[in-house]
């Protein structure tokens, strides 16, 4: 009898999560899978009546996509390119950390304060690191665009004023605006996994490191990472994944048209693309494209895990 | 043959001994500096916002920025006031953060029980399943979500805002394995003297977990407070947009189509504001929250 009683209890204390995620998880899984599979599906013609052939037409057409293949090429370099900086950087400073005693709450402090910010309006802030827009020298009829704070250090060093963001910037200075500015933002989490799994370590192979002469440098690779292998693998998989979903960095530094003021839309991603296709109301495009991101993330994340299982020491 | 060896060894020690102490402390120096640059690199921006939104929009656009406001103009922030609606933004962000996570709560603290106490048919298929959907990127739902929001006709209102978001798996998972912590005997103690569930609960089991539920509660606020993509998508009218939207949108665009920075910046500051606050405050539940989910907001 309490048996049945639990039994009847439980539901009623689960029901709302379970009808919220039927409602708002379990049936989109099914619907964009479905949505999909229906060639050039579209969601106001379907509320018309409208009926659409069974098919993989929109991962073909997604896949021939010159917008998508650039989308795709975007999220992949800068993923590729950050996952290692932010990890290897991340890697240094909690090393670091962990290697001193004073001022390291402080300074632990304050590499975590960039997790705590808005994606969006700190990424405002770089774009007026890098660039302002529309600065002049002297009067008003004088505009340029490449002045800024971090112009200004380079010219300081020797270098010369780079165009970042505005209209007629390259690409790679627009790529390595974005790479700054995600390393900046990823840094948070890896250090703070990353020290915390170095706190955790055995003190006793450092120790016996030292007793052998061992160089700094041999201790960090052959000893250190090593040990850390677990987390490294945890930040390396959920950099990529975290990666391959960027979205709100892009419009932080470049606004809505998510590139240059000449060439919008040359530094969109997966994830825009999926919303670009669904504000233009091809649902079945933005399915198709979901499922390849998907996809790609669980590749990408089998890929990871199976490098770790091959080197990760636990 | 012994003695020397011996000697050579003391040598070798003193030797080896007197190298990593001068090779320490220029490691220190490095390290140190290392440190310390990386540091100055994380909060530049911040000292940069600060600056920017102080300085009048000429002091501003000058190609050779001044480290300082020369005039130090507070009224950018009134003008962020006025011209971005601030005030209306930050009531809506304050009313969709907390109503989400008081129910979010409520739902969280439930489901937890259940998976944490009660015994039913197919409790661990559930719980995996569960777990499984936390592997799908959101992206995938939002497709379908738009068009069901749409056809219940939520657009533009609170409760699309906060409706879709309430169940948060992660959460459940972390308070359940906070849940499994205290001993069973003290539910069936409570069950003996006739308590209530919820009772129990309320008693018991939260003031148990409050670090946990109080974590979820920040991150969860902190999750509305930085929510862009969805809020941008459904509800972006005057009357219901969230902050982080008003941000990037043409508020700050004067008669000429200029962007009137300096209020930008001070409009971003005074976003960053709470967040730092709480990061000040309650940085220690922060951690506890994501050291555990790698999850942003």
């Amino acid at each position: 009898m309490v048996d049945n009683k639990q039994q009847w209890k439980a539901w009623l204390y689960l029901s709302p999560a379970i009808i919220l995620l039927l409602v708002f998880t379990v049936w989109p899984i099914i619907n964009t899978v479905r949505m999909a599979f229906l060639d050039g599906y579209k969601g106001l013609e379907a509320a018309g009546g409208a009926t659409f052939s069974f098919g993989v037409q929109n991962f073909v057409k997604v896949v021939k996509y010159q917008k998508f293949l650039q989308c795709l090429g975007n999220t992949a370099l800068m993923c590729v390119l950050t996952v290692p900086i932010s990890t290897l950087l991340a890697l240094f400073i909690a090393v670091c950390l962990n290697s001193i005693k004073a001022l390291q709450k402080p300074l632990q402090t304050i590499f975590f304060l960039p997790y705590v910010t808005n994606t969006i309006a700190i990424g405002m802030v770089f774009a007026a690191m890098f660039n302002i827009v529309g600065s002049f020298i002297g009067t008003q009829n004088e505009l340029i665009s490449n002045a800024g704070i971090i112009n200004n250090i380079i010219t300081f060093f020797g270098g010369s004023n780079v165009n970042w963001i505005n209209t007629g910037s390259s690409y790679a200075a627009n790529i390595a605006v974005m790479v700054v500015y995600i390393v900046w933002n990823a840094l948070p989490f890896k250090i703070l996994i990353l020290l915390g799994g170095l706190q955790s370590v055995n003190k006793q192979y450092y120790e016996a490191a030292k007793v052998d002469g061992t160089s700094r440098a041999r201790t960090f690779w052959r000893i250190t990472v090593p040990l850390l292998s677990p987390m490294i693998a945890y930040v390396v998989i959920t950099g990529f994944i975290g990666g391959f979903k960027e979205y709100s960095s892009v419009i932080g530094i470049f606004g809505q048209s998510m590139g240059p003021a000449n060439d919008a839309g040359r530094l969109n991603t997966m994830v825009g693309f999926i919303y670009d296709a669904l504000s233009s109301n091809n649902q079945g495009r933005a399915s198709a494209a979901a499922l390849i991101l998907f996809g790609i993330i669980l590749v990408v994340t089998l890929i990871n895990l199976y490098v770790s299982k091959k080197r990760v020491h636990y | 043959m012994a003695d020397n060896i011996k000697v050579m060894k003391e040598k070798d020690i003193s030797k080896v001994t007197r190298r990593a102490k001068t090779g320490g402390v220029v490691a220190k120096v490095l390290t140190y500096a290392f440190l310390v640059f990386m540091a100055i690199v994380v909060l530049f921006p911040f000292y940069w916002m600060i600056n920017s939104s102080l300085k009048s929009i000429e002091e501003y656009r000058m190609s050779t920025p001044t480290f300082w406001p020369q005039h130090v103009m507070w009224s950018n922030y009134s003008e962020a006031f006025r011209v971005a609606n601030l005030g209306r933004l930050f009531l809506n962000t304050v009313i969709v953060g907390v109503v989400s996570t008081i129910l979010s709560l409520i739902i969280t603290v439930l489901s937890a029980f259940a998976f944490a106490r009660l015994q039913f048919k197919g409790k661990n298929i559930l719980f995996a399943g569960l777990l499984a959907t936390m592997m799908i990127p959101g992206e995938l739902f939002t497709i379908t979500n738009y068009g069901t929001v749409n056809d219940l006709g939520w657009m533009n209102t609170y409760t699309v805002l906060i409706v879709p978001f309430l169940v948060s798996v992660f959460y459940i998972y972390l308070l359940r394995q906070n849940f499994l912590q205290i001993p069973n005997e003290l539910y069936l103690a409570a069950k003996v003297d006739g308590t209530s569930d919820i009772k129990y609960l309320w008693k018991v089991m939260i003031p148990l977990s409050l670090p946990t539920i109080i974590s979820i509660t920040i991150l969860k606020m902190m999750g509305a407070w930085n929510s862009y993509i969805w809020p941008r998508l459904v509800a972006n009218d005057d009357l219901h947009k969230l902050i982080t939207n008003g941000l990037r949108g043409t508020a700050f665009l004067d008669e000429a189509g200029e962007t009137n920075y300096p209020a930008q910046m001070a409009a971003v500051a005074l976003v960053s504001l709470p967040l730092f606050l709480v990061f000040v405050f309650l940085r220690k539940y922060i951690i506890r929250g994501v050291s555990r989910s790698g999850i942003k907001g």
